[in-house]
């Protein structure tokens, strides 16, 4: 019998959840005054996803860096090694919004990809 | 393909809006839309698109586009739609002046003083943070202390990390983005710091960016001093006693070689106050009237140079109302005058705008002093509503109806937020209102 403790991010009542697990089957959700609050708890507890934003080196751009984003959310423990890969990553201006940065990253099943339009710039 | 191109810009406008952030893309969208056929946007940076291009996280949109976008995603929507909309923008730019018959002086590195004429005006000026300054931390003045939000340009737009080990002031929401923002980029942050007894931000940032990443928050708890001759060495923090002094007796050194300040925003009114618009002490913006007028005959104003949103939908759906005024004014339609003032009453900061008609729906934002975990919020002897939670960080929004005012006839209303009686129960907080805002980041 296991007993964890989540804050849910639902509303500004920030509730504080308490999830029973036996062998990693919930028993008992409890803590919480809304579904919203039950469906968050049981998700961080079986299976906690977040959505990487992060920007990666651009050259030639209006700007040095390209903000990008995964296009779905991807285990909350690869967050950190998603970022590592991306901080290898250089691409060249001009990019569009939408462009795929890097195809299934680190086995995820996410893409990254870029969230704006890069203009590209030419040296005066 | 959003481009960056040289804007020929003409000598007369319909509209002139100061600002390209969202506040100034929505209000000049607006305008075109209520009439105005030649409007201009004026924007001091190399692009318009304000602080939204270097929050690069996601939790914009979600009232507005009713799906989740990232703070570029939703700036290059709205400047795609401004320049189809045949509006002008100029970029590099800063408005010097406008006087009293709208002659608006402009200043370019690459056009010099300039003086173009407007019919109506749009401020859109955004805000500007609050810095080491305005909270006199002692200490010696090193290198390595700066904003949350320039550390977040540095690192999001001009690719540069702002130090190895860093610590965190206020727990602010642009302070949160970055803690996280900064252990993806290898950056180690030692800590937030919180001298009140609860988050700034919202629960959402809290959980995310640090119980995510393990980084501590220590509540009631101030930096005391900056350490350093060239570069932050090291911060003393103390925790505070109720009265907010530091207990000097119990203060730790946290070694970091930067300090980033996330302790509020001021709007940003020099060009206002120089119009002679009246402000508001408390908000620190324009007075506005329900069509976003400042005290001065065709000046509007919008976002956070008003008032403090949390959420850049807000400033949206506000600086929408500000432009189709704006635009409506140009064309000579003026909706009938405000008759009754708003006034903050029991445990209300401030409400925006600051009066109201009776002819249509109003969208009123207020902000409480203390949060209550039980409220209703009562509109003079007219209207009542219950809360579920409020508490400062967290703006209200108020839907006005005619019908709420048909039987009042005096000429001001009072706004309070109050405790509801008797004990909690979960039909009672279901039974209530919508409640205001669900949280979302924005920084």
């Amino acid at each position: 019998m296991t007993l964890s403790h989540y804050l849910c991010i639902g509303c500004p009542l920030g509730c504080r959840l308490e999830v029973e697990a036996e062998d990693r089957a919930i028993v008992e959700v409890r803590g919480f005054s809304c579904k919203r609050g039950k469906e968050y708890a049981e998700q961080e507890h079986t299976d906690p996803r977040r959505m990487v934003t992060s920007s990666v080196r651009v050259t030639h751009g209006l700007w040095a860096r390209l903000p990008v984003k995964t296009n779905r959310p991807v285990p909350k423990d690869q967050v950190r090694a998603v970022c590592r890969v991306l901080r290898q990553v250089t691409t060249v201006a001009p990019v569009s919004m939408g462009d795929v940065i890097l195809v299934n990253v680190l086995n995820t099943g996410a893409d990254v990809v870029a969230t704006r339009d890069m203009p590209a710039t030419f040296p005066s | 393909m959003i481009t960056v191109k040289a804007t020929q810009i003409g000598a007369t406008y319909d509209v002139v809006v100061v600002g390209g952030g969202p506040a100034g893309m929505a209000a000049a969208l607006a305008a075109k839309d209520a009439g105005a056929a030649r409007v201009l946007i004026i924007d001091r940076e190399k692009e318009a698109g304000g602080i939204l291009w270097q929050c690069i996280h996601a939790g914009f949109g979600l009232h507005y586009f009713k799906e989740e976008l990232t703070g570029p995603e939703y700036a290059q929507r709205f400047l795609e739609q401004v320049l189809e909309h045949d509006i002008d923008v100029v970029s590099d730019t800063y408005v010097l002046d406008i006087d009293r018959n709208k002659q608006v002086k402009l200043m370019s590195g690459a056009a010099g003083v300039r003086i173009i004429s407007a019919r109506a005006a749009v401020l859109a000026m955004g805000a500007r943070e609050r810095t080491r300054g305005a909270i006199r931390i002692p200490g010696t003045r090193p290198a390595g202390v700066m904003t949350a939000g320039l550390a977040q340009k540095f690192v999001n737009l001009l690719g540069y990390l702002p130090g190895r080990r860093v610590a965190i002031l206020g727990s602010g929401d642009i302070g949160l983005i970055m803690a996280r923002r900064l252990t993806l980029e290898g950056v180690e942050v030692a800590g937030v710091f919180e001298i009140m007894p609860h988050a700034n931000g919202l629960g959402r940032n809290i959980v995310q960016c640090l119980h995510d990443f393990g980084i501590p928050l220590h509540l009631s708890t101030t930096v005391v001093h900056i350490h350093g001759r060239d570069r932050v060495e090291k911060v003393t923090v103390a925790p505070v006693d109720d009265r907010l002094h530091p207990i000097m007796d119990k203060c730790w050194d946290v070694p970091c070689d930067t300090l980033l300040l996330s302790i509020g925003l001021i709007p940003e009114n020099e060009l206002s106050r120089q119009i002679q618009v009246r402000l508001d002490p408390v908000t620190g913006g324009p007075v506005v009237s329900s069509t976003m007028e400042t005290s001065v005959d065709g000046v509007f104003a919008c976002g956070n140079v008003v008032h403090i949103h949390d959420l850049v939908d807000f400033v949206t759906q506000e600086a929408l109302l500000a432009g189709r005024h704006a635009g409506e004014c140009v064309t000579g339609k003026r909706p009938p005058a405000d008759n009754i003032r708003l006034v903050p009453g029991e445990n209300v900061a401030y409400c925006v705008p600051h009066t109201i008609s009776t002819d249509r729906e109003h969208t009123v934002y207020l902000r409480v002093r203390r949060p209550l975990e039980r409220s209703c919020l009562r509109l003079g002897e007219v209207y009542e509503r219950k809360l579920r939670y409020v508490f400062p960080a967290e703006m209200i929004t108020l839907k006005v109806r005619p019908a709420i005012l048909q039987k009042f006839h005096g000429d001001s209303l009072a706004v309070h937020v109050l405790p509801r009686d008797g004990s909690a129960s979960p039909e009672d907080l279901d039974d209530a209102e919508q409640p205001t805002v669900w949280h979302i980041p924005e920084a």
